[in-house]
């Protein structure tokens, strides 16, 4: 970036101050530790110079908005054109509960829906299966038929909001449930946009909440691609996500490596069941988590998305350049929410917002400051969204593109991240692949690693977090927090019987046995899936069969 | 004289798939020098129960994050209690509201651990509590 002559001039008066003015300095005043880390551990150096990038190629690192490789951020007007999509995750209790706050939500200026659906759901349990007991409506709304999901969306016209959907194993039974209620509204399904996760790779690696063994699930996976580049056009179909990856534990390196070495396996998945490239890889989305060290994370998600352009131009050969365009949802990370003095999360989950829209996020989710303690009230839901609208509106971030481009620090802390991450992509690529190489436990071992040496560093005091390992009070515990009330299991039992007399069940068994047939075979599932949702087939029944079809994924246990 | 080390079974019962704290428990014990075994996910209080009388533990130690604590921990104890197995220690930890946690004491959890809880605090618990019952 530098001609030899400038830098040799700046190494040399660099090295000029080292020997005055700043011994001078260190000898009274030693500086406050002899090592300084980023949130991550990464060592950082006392300052950056020019002589950090002085290899770096504007046109090629970073080059403009909307352009190849990205770095600079995706579109070419950014937040000038449009900010980001304000989108806090929701959900809880019953259809009609959550259907409320989403309301409540898009009155109070959100722009799109996130819904959290309960765990039974997730995992494509009907509310009255014996391992729902207990958690039915807990961490989200319980889904148990296209029923629910009417009453979930009703008065809420889906041609007009976008929805993201936190699903992963069962992803197509609930983005087949979304385009019949739409449907029944007189949405055609090409018209709908939103985002499913669909990311099963991440769930086998932090987050849990798998059905099917990893073959299978990539068909499923598979199949959600190629019905979505026909029919539904403006879906995202799957949300890569490093945000579990991080919440376990991981380094902002291992979470930029891992997401994308999972995106690799998709992109090689679908173009392995004979899809092209560009046919699918331009909704493909990704997810990640922003967490404290400011810098750090503007700097991961520069990387993140230079890295995959490369990869898709590179390794996959992609001609249409949006297949290399990085968008990607961004979450504040909830596991750096103390449950001690509950109001200083505002101030994290303010740092972390501006990480998300210095860093270029398409959308974001603010926690709230009680997730340590409880679901969120209404109040505590309120603030998080004020605090985007207080960034987004007040902050001036949002008034030019990438302003921390140029940064001696934060574009040296991007290469390296880049670095990084390509050379843990590597170590993937030559254990077979994510999927071997989360069979073999490798993924998991590097993110359990990671965590157990932050927890010994806030216990030693090495790590300060406020509130939890240095400035505690006594504290009274906090009152009013959210609870679902167990009545909800008892009403969603009665519902799912309600049910299960009034439908056509020829009809159903008929459905089911079609889409058990396709699944026999190589079809694309998702029609069969599609008809039996219409036919109010429950997401357990749709679920049994594919379970009985594709067989249990069973974890291995890593210490 | 080498003391028998203390069993304990670290379990996830639920559906939840957080187990950053168990695993960091689980370890963190190891490191303290007891033996530690470890459930894996989506564990019914019959799988829990039945292991930790088949591992012979001194303790159970179950972690929650999806809020079904109040039907599953208390579902566990009876199970023990049922077998004659109720000299093991039971613990729990998780997102706890702290109102619930009386009821749970009151239904045979000796100790619950909430968000920000050090290992250490918790290698000492068990310590002190095997000890003394021993």
């Amino acid at each position: 970036m530098f001609e030899d002559e400038k830098l040799e001039k700046i190494r040399n008066s660099k090295k000029e101050w080292q020997e005055t003015t700043l011994s001078k300095t260190i000898s009274r005043f030693p500086e406050r530790k002899e090592k300084f880390r980023t949130g991550s551990g990464d060592e950082v150096k006392r300052l950056y110079t020019p002589e950090d990038v002085k290899d770096f190629d504007y046109n090629e690192e970073l080059g403009f908005p909307g352009q190849y490789p990205y770095t600079r951020g995706v579109q070419p007007t950014m937040y000038r054109g449009r900010l980001w999509t304000m989108r806090q995750y929701a959900g809880y209790a019953t259809a009609e509960e959550s259907n409320k706050r989403y309301k409540y939500l898009l009155e109070q200026g959100q722009t799109g829906l996130s819904v959290a659906f309960d765990l039974p759901t997730q995992i494509g349990y009907d509310s009255n299966h014996p391992l729902a007991e207990g958690e039915v409506g807990k961490v989200g709304v319980a889904i148990d038929s296209l029923k629910d999901m009417e009453i979930l969306f009703d008065g809420i016209p889906l041609d007009k909001v976008s929805t993201s959907m936190t699903i992963n194993a069962p992803a197509a039974v609930l983005l087949a449930m979304y385009i019949a209620v739409a449907e029944k509204q007189g949405v055609s399904q090409d018209k709908l946009r939103g985002t499913i996760q669909n990311d099963i790779l991440k769930e086998y690696i932090a987050r849990g909440t798998y059905i099917f063994p990893p073959q299978p699930s990539m068909r499923l996976i598979t199949d959600i691609f190629e019905y979505c580049s026909k029919n539904v056009p403006k879906w995202n179909t799957i949300s890569i996500s490093g945000y579990h990856i991080r919440e376990a534990g991981s380094s902002a390196v291992q979470e930029v490596a891992f997401t994308l070495a999972n995106g690799i396996a998709y992109v090689q998945a679908a173009i392995d069941a004979g899809l092209d490239v560009d046919s699918f890889a331009p909704r493909l989305s990704f997810f990640f988590n922003a967490h404290n060290d400011l810098l750090e994370e503007v700097a991961k998600f520069r990387a993140a998305r230079r890295l995959w352009a490369k990869i898709m131009k590179e390794r996959f050969k992609a001609k249409n350049p949006k297949s290399m365009r990085m968008k990607f949802h961004t979450q504040t990370a909830g596991s750096t929410l103390t449950a001690q003095q509950p109001d200083n999360n505002i101030i994290r989950v303010t740092i972390q917002t501006l990480a998300a829209v210095l860093g270029g996020t398409q959308s974001l989710h603010t926690n709230s400051r009680d997730e340590a303690l409880a679901l969120p009230t209404e109040e505590s839901v309120r603030i998080a969204l004020r605090t985007q609208q207080i960034v987004a509106h007040e902050s001036g971030v949002t008034e030019t593109i990438d302003p921390l481009a140029g940064s001696y620090y934060v574009e040296s802390l991007t290469n390296k991240i880049e670095e990084e991450a390509a050379k843990y992509i590597e170590k993937i690529d030559e254990l077979g692949g994510s999927p071997k190489a989360i069979e073999k436990g490798y993924v998991q071992k590097e993110i359990q690693e990671s965590a157990y040496d932050y927890q010994k560093e806030v216990e030693s005091g090495k790590r300060i977090v406020v509130g939890v390992n240095k400035y505690q009070i006594d504290e009274e515990p906090p009152k009013d927090i959210l609870k679902v009330d167990p009545e909800v299991e008892r009403l969603q039992r009665e519902k799912l019987e309600n049910l299960k007399e009034e439908r056509d069940n020829e009809k159903v068994k008929a459905s089911l046995e079609a889409l058990r047939t396709a699944a026999q075979g190589s079809e694309n599932t998702m029609p069969y899936i599609l008809d039996a949702v219409k036919a109010y087939a429950t997401l357990g029944e749709i679920c049994g069969v594919l379970r009985e079809e594709f067989g249990e994924y069973q974890q291995s246990i890593i210490l | 004289m080498s003391e028998k080390p203390i069993r304990v079974l670290v379990a996830k019962p639920g559906l939840d798939g957080h187990d950053r704290g168990a695993k960091v428990i689980a370890r963190a014990l190891r490191d303290a020098g007891m033996e530690v075994i470890y459930t894996g996910l989506r564990q019914t209080p019959e799988q829990i129960a039945a292991a930790a009388i088949q591992e012979d533990v001194d303790v159970v130690a179950m972690s929650i994050l999806s809020g079904a604590h109040n039907h599953l921990f208390p579902k566990v104890v009876k199970l023990l209690k049922d077998q004659n197995a109720d000299d093991i220690l039971i613990i729990g930890g998780g997102v706890i509201p702290e109102d619930d946690i009386p009821g749970l004491k009151e239904a045979g959890i000796a100790e619950i651990f909430t968000p920000g809880t050090s290992t250490t605090e918790v290698i000492e618990y068990i310590e002190n509590s095997v000890k003394k019952s021993s």
